[in-house]
Formats: structure tokens, C-alpha cells, sequence
């Protein structure tokens, strides 16, 4: 990652290695790439257009009609999951948004802290540190729910918003990302030069590296936001009270509602269509920070 | 993925199954000396349950009698199914589970052997009355315990369009030779429709065909489980319809898909095999087929019987962790048993009840609307409900539906023996109650 950063003039991506290293050529489209390409697009594409879809039938329509032709039923969709429980699918809607936003926030400024002090600081346990939080980065977070539920019920802080937020805050993942970053965007020479001009070290890191970490950073954020916004099994563990569900729990409890009520499939849809609406403000919004890029660096090699 | 996940999760919670079961009762006595006063002084209880409109159902409670008793109830919405059993025994091993919890029937020994509900007997034992015998032995697990109260329950009924059949020139079979008749004479007189298919995705329908054959999956002799899954009645049961399958009289995909429930708006199947909530399933599956179709009694085995199994139905538990067990048995004895509250499960949650009395109540006396061509639909219900057989759970039943769906699902798709998908659901069940530590009598 780092040589990446330095190199500055990379040859074109797509060009197969041969024709890099030749006389410009007349590019041509490589047929199998591009067709692969196109295959992965629509596959993750296809289940989108079909919530997309699917969104606008009503119930009658959802299983009777061809899967890709547009309902007539969208409007009574939203009315309904407007209506339903008096709205609690908006409180859901608004807890999602405050666990993975709270939480993302807290989790960049907690990964932002401790990949810099990896990165910049030399100290006994340095490599070890690293390498268990390595070993965090390989283990699924699945695993620990139960534990983890175990732990705050010692703490009595289970079926509370901390519960779900705590736990989320420490993500290894984003500490391994911000110490890579570091590493590669705030040069030795540059922290040199502030403690030679008599700054401390809290202000080296806030005026001068934090600056350079920013994309870094975002991206930190929006994996982290990404997680929260999507997780589900550590809320489903933790969370009994469904005023406090993220909006990917309560949309599961519209799906189960035992043997003799038919699930809400038309609300569910219609909901995780809803659902991703914030994602996608999101990275349209902070695309900005990432087009920093890497290139704007302190020191010229 | 979610599936391993979630096998994964039901793992923890199987390891933290208690190891010696001594008995099948658990008795979870040590509870009593704790609540040995009565409670004085307002009381509030947590309730988990996936009933929907249940939070205005115990509404009245909290404006009624709770508020006279001082017990004040708090709903709290949940998902249902087996991870929900996961759930409350994670939450009991923190010992925070909440005071009243909602469980299927199949669910409750697990529950009970892993000491997570509480012996009510003391506080509910004269609500036994309002319920049918074979209903409330599924509560006892067959001890003098009393470990929940039963909410509703699933009797089993034949659905099947009235229109078709006439149109086919079909009767209504009584027998399941004159099931497995109708089956290949619809064949025969129209290649491309199926009479019903046999889903190997639902343990729960299979199970209650299976009860209704007289099968006993789980027994219990002196201090050890005995396991009868591949017994005569099942095996009875698994032969005719692996037969059915295999001369294509009967569809093998699974139920509850968006293809199925085409194949019910089209009339490409015709009848089901369901339980008394299927109008509901039906209103969503194939809403454009509404007062064509028409419920009767299951097929029997043998002419003149009058036996149905059962398929659903859940029941209310108050869980050890609770300090006001006594409070919140009172609660689950009036949430049903009551005729106010019972009137207003119907109304709000449209849940079939398991009291008796309630099965012939005013809100009982209009067909559903998808029935309003069979205005005798819960009467007829009601006397189907009180032939249900008894049923017979055990600790391990998501274990055996598991192995149900793999055994069952690669046999029904290859058209394969279905005697031997059997041996294997029966094996596997075996294994892993040894595995978690209960005695198994051979």
C-alpha cells in the first residue's frame, strides 16, 4: 500500500502486461474481463432493480405478476408501513441511523488514535499489539454476540442503546486500515519538524497528521457505517425491546410472526427499499473527502 | 451464511444444556421459597412475544385486573421461530431472561431442560379445564408440573378448491387411500395439475402428519429419552407420501416459495394439507382464488376414525429468572383463559385459541372473510380440535427438523426412498441427545 502511495505515475489499469510494456497501441476492449465484469454488475445488480421493483406491488400483485413488470401498489405500501404500530418503522429507521452513526463517529476517532500511535510511536509490544489486533481482523464478529452478551449482562447494560454501540466501537478492521494509513500518509520527516518547532505531540497529531488522514479516515467511516447499519445478530442478541431494534432487526420481525399471521412481505420490501436510501446520501456525500486522494502529501520525494 | 449462523448460535445455547437431566422433570422448585410471601407492593413484568396486536391485548389487562392486582405488563416484540429459543436461553444464562416468554409447543422441553421456565402448577392448575386434554399433557411434559399455559393451538384440516374438484369430478377423500385415489385420478385427468406437494422444507407439517398416524417421537423410560421418530405409525406416514412423490401424484417443491404460491393462485395445486390458520396464509398466497376454497376434516387411516395432529400453536411460560413467578402466571392464566382477553387475541392477533370454550365465542361465530363461502368454517374447526392426538416432544425437536429438512429435502428432489431419509432423522436426533448428555434408551 505504501509503494503505492509514493508511485505517482502508474501504467494504465486494464492493459494486459504485455502491451504496457510495447508502443501505445490502439486500445482495444478485453473481451473477458469486461464480459466477467458485466456478469458480477448483474449480479449484484439484479436483486437490487428486484427490491426496486417489487417495492411498487401491491400484495395481490407480489407473487401473481411478472417479477420485473412495475406494480400499481407503491403509494399504499408506504402508507402502510407509515401506518404500521403507529410508525415504529421511522424509530427504527432513526436508531440504525444513530447506532451506526454515533458509533461509526466513535469508532473512526478510536481507530484514528491507535493507528496513529501504532504507526508513528516506537514502543515495547508494538509488533505484538499489532499482530493480536491482526488476529481481531480475522476473527468474525459473529462469534462474539454471545460473549460479549454475557459480559454486559455482568454490567447490566444489556437491552440499552450502549449495548449495541459499545461493542461496535473497537472495530480491529478500522485500527489495521488507520495504521496502513498512517504509515503512508503522515512521513516521519513531517512529525520530526513539529516537535522540532516545539509542538505537543497532541497538537502534531490534530494540526498535522489528522489532516493527512482524512481519506483514511472516511474510509474507516463508511465501513464502519456500512457494519453497524447492517448488522444483525449482535442487536438481535442484545436488544429486547423493539422501540430500540435497528431497522434490519425490525424488519425481521415483520418477516416471523409465527405459524398463523402471513409475514408482511409487501412492508418488508418495501422497508429494506427504504433502508437504503440512507447508504447511498451517505457515499454521495462523502465521496468529496476521498477525492483528497493520497497524492496530497506534506513532503515531495 | 445465516444459516450457519444460526446453527452455530444454537450450539452455545446446546452446550449450556444442563447435563444430567436426572429425570424428564427438572422440577424447578427452588424457586418457590423465594416467592413463598405473597407479593406485596406494584409489580412489573417483561413479556416477549411475537403475537401481533399483543401490546393492545395486554393493554387491557393493565387497565383491568392488572391494575387492581398491581401487575403492570410490558410487551416486547420479537421474531419467532427456533431463534428465539436461542435467545432466551442466551438471556437465561446471564440469568436476565425476561418474566414471561412465548413458546411454541415443540419448543418447551428444551426450555424446561435447560431450567429456563418455572413450575406454575401452584398458581394455574385449575385452568386444565378450559383446555383439551391432549392440548394441556403438552404443557405438563407428562409430569405433575405445569410449565406454561397453552395460547393457541394448530389443529390440522384439509383445504381444497371446490370449484376444481367439482370441475375435475372429484370427491372429498376421507381415507389417505382415497387421498392417494383423487391424487392420481386428478393425473389422470389433468397431467399438468397436482393435487398438493409434499414440501420436505416443513418438519412442522410432516411432524403433525405423523402425530396424527399416532407416531411418538419422544418418550421417556425411567430417567432416559427413547426416540420413535422411525416408528410404524411415521414410517407409515413417510412411505405413503415418499410413494406418492415417486409416481408423481403429488408435486415435491416446497411450500411457502413464490412459485407455490402461484401454483395456488393458478390452480396448478388444488388442495393443502394445512391447519386452521391457513386462511390467513391463503389470503397472501393466492388472494385471487377467495371463496373457492373450502375446509374439511384430515384423511384418516382408517375409515371412521376422527384424529387430526396438530401443526403450530404456542403457549405462555414464566421463565426461573423472573422474580414474581406467581404474578406472572396470574398473567398468563388470564391472558388465556379469560373471555375478555381471549376475545380481544382473536380480534387483534387472529389467533386460533386454545381454550374451548373461546373456540365457540362470538368472535368465532363469522367465518374468515377468505371463507365466507363455508359459514360453518369454526364450528367445523372447533370439532376437528378436539380430536388432536396427543403429541410427544422431546429436548432436541429443532435437531430432528433439521434433519428433516436435509434427510427429507435430498429425498423428495431424487424421488428416493423415504424410509431411509427416516433412519436418518432418527439417527441424527439419537446422536446428538447423547451428545448433549441425556440418557437414550435403545
Amino acid at each position: 500500500m505504501s509503494s503505492l502511495a509514493v508511485r505517482k505515475t502508474e501504467p494504465a489499469a486494464g492493459t494486459t502486461p504485455g502491451a504496457a510494456q510495447g508502443p501505445p497501441l490502439r486500445r482495444r476492449i478485453a473481451l473477458v474481463p469486461t464480459l466477467t465484469l458485466l456478469i458480477g454488475a448483474l449480479y449484484t445488480l439484479l436483486p437490487v432493480a428486484w427490491v426496486v421493483i417489487a417495492s411498487t406491488k401491491s400484495g395481490e400483485e407480489l407473487f401473481s405478476t411478472f417479477t420485473f413488470l412495475p406494480g400499481s401498489g407503491f403509494v399504499d405500501n408506504l402508507k402502510d408501513l407509515n401506518a404500521y404500530r403507529d410508525g415504529v418503522y421511522w424509530q427504527w429507521m432513526g436508531n440504525s441511523a444513530f447506532y451506526a452513526g454515533l458509533g461509526a463517529l466513535l469508532s473512526t476517532v478510536v481507530s484514528a488514535f491507535s493507528g496513529y500511535a501504532l504507526a508513528i510511536y516506537r514502543f515495547r509490544g508494538r509488533e505484538t499489539m499489532f499482530n493480536v489486533l491482526l488476529a481481531g481482523v480475522l476473527m468474525p464478529p459473529v462469534i462474539l454476540a454471545v460473549p460479549q452478551y454475557l459480559l454486559l449482562a455482568q454490567a447490566d447494560l444489556t437491552d440499552s442503546y450502549l449495548s449495541v454501540l459499545l461493542p461496535q466501537i473497537l472495530s480491529p478492521y478500522g485500527v489495521y486500515l488507520a495504521r496502513i494509513y498512517a504509515q503512508a500518509a503522515v512521513p516521519a520527516d513531517v512529525v520530526e519538524a513539529g516537535r522540532m518547532d516545539g509542538a505537543s505531540e497532541w497538537r502534531i497529531f490534530s494540526r498535522v497528521a489528522l489532516p493527512m488522514m482524512v481519506p483514511g479516515m472516511v474510509t474507516v467511516f463508511l465501513f464502519q457505517f456500512v457494519a453497524i447499519w447492517n448488522n444483525f445478530l449482535l442487536p438481535y442478541i442484545m436488544l429486547s425491546d423493539d422501540e430500540k431494534f435497528p431497522i434490519t432487526l425490525g424488519l425481521y420481525t415483520l418477516l416471523e410472526q409465527g405459524a398463523n399471521t402471513p409475514a408482511l412481505y409487501t412492508l418488508v420490501i418495501t422497508g429494506a427499499f427504504l433502508a437504503v436510501f440512507p447508504l447511498i446520501a451517505l457515499f454521495l456525500v462523502i465521496q468529496r473527502f476521498w477525492s483528497l486522494d493520497l497524492l496530497s502529501g506534506a513532503v515531495k520525494s | 451464511m445465516p444459516i450457519t449462523k444460526r446453527s452455530r448460535l444454537s450450539r452455545v445455547a446446546a452446550s449450556t444444556v444442563a447435563v444430567a437431566l436426572g429425570a424428564t422433570a427438572l422440577a424447578a422448585c427452588g424457586s418457590d421459597d423465594d416467592d413463598a410471601k405473597t407479593e406485596s407492593g406494584p409489580v412489573s413484568l417483561t413479556y416477549w412475544t411475537w403475537t401481533p396486536g399483543m401490546d393492545k391485548v395486554v393493554d387491557l389487562w393493565n387497565k383491568g385486573q392488572g391494575k387492581k392486582d398491581q401487575i403492570t405488563v410490558t410487551v416486547k416484540k420479537q421474531a419467532s421461530g427456533d431463534t428465539l429459543v436461542t435467545k432466551i436461553l442466551t438471556a437465561h444464562k446471564a440469568g436476565k431472561a425476561p418474566d414471561l416468554v412465548q413458546a411454541e409447543y415443540q419448543a418447551l422441553p428444551t426450555l424446561v431442560s435447560n431450567d429456563a421456565l418455572a413450575d406454575i402448577s401452584k398458581n394455574v392448575g385449575d385452568a386444565k379445564g378450559k383446555f383439551a386434554e391432549g392440548v394441556w399433557q403438552q404443557t405438563t411434559l407428562g409430569t405433575d408440573a405445569v410449565y406454561a399455559v397453552p395460547q393457541d393451538i394448530g389443529p390440522m384440516m384439509f383445504y381444497y378448491r371446490e370449484d376444481l374438484f367439482k370441475k375435475y369430478g372429484l370427491t372429498v377423500p376421507t381415507t389417505w387411500d382415497e387421498f392417494a385415489e383423487t391424487a392420481r385420478a386428478l393425473k389422470k385427468k389433468s397431467p399438468d395439475t397436482d393435487l398438493t406437494t409434499f414440501s420436505a422444507n416443513d418438519s412442522g407439517l410432516f411432524a403433525g402428519l405423523a402425530q396424527q398416524a399416532g407416531a411418538k417421537w419422544w418418550t421417556t423410560e425411567g430417567d432416559k429419552w427413547k426416540v420413535g421418530i422411525n416408528d410404524a405409525a411415521t414410517k407409515k406416514v413417510a412411505d405413503f407420501w415418499g410413494g406418492l412423490v415417486k409416481e408423481g401424484a403429488v408435486d415435491n417443491q416446497p411450500m411457502y416459495t413464490p412459485a407455490w404460491n402461484k401454483a395456488l393462485n393458478t390452480g396448478k395445486q388444488i388442495a393443502w394439507v394445512s391447519a386452521v390458520w391457513a386462511p390467513g396464509t391463503l389470503t397472501t398466497a393466492a388472494p385471487d382464488t377467495k371463496g373457492k376454497w373450502a375446509m374439511a376434516p384430515l384423511p384418516q387411516w382408517t375409515a371412521g376414525e376422527n384424529k387430526t395432529g396438530s401443526w403450530g400453536g404456542s403457549s405462555t411460560g414464566v421463565t426461573t429468572d423472573s422474580k414474581h413467578q406467581e404474578a406472572a402466571a396470574k398473567f398468563a392464566a388470564w391472558l388465556n383463559t379469560d373471555d375478555q382477553a381471549l376475545t380481544a387475541l382473536a380480534k387483534e392477533s387472529g389467533i386460533y385459541p386454545a381454550a374451548t370454550n373461546a373456540q365457540t365465542s362470538g368472535a368465532f361465530a363469522q367465518a374468515p372473510e377468505y371463507f365466507s363461502n363455508q359459514a360453518d368454517f369454526y364450528t367445523k374447526a372447533a370439532e376437528i380440535a378436539k380430536t388432536t392426538a396427543p403429541s410427544a416432544w422431546g429436548p432436541n425437536v429443532n435437531v430432528a427438523y433439521t434433519a428433516f429438512n436435509d434427510a427429507f429435502g435430498a429425498a423428495a428432489k431424487n424421488k428416493s426412498d423415504f424410509a431411509a431419509a427416516l433412519d436418518k432423522m432418527q439417527d441424527a436426533t439419537v446422536a446428538d441427545l447423547k451428545k448433549q448428555g441425556f440418557g437414550v434408551s435403545e
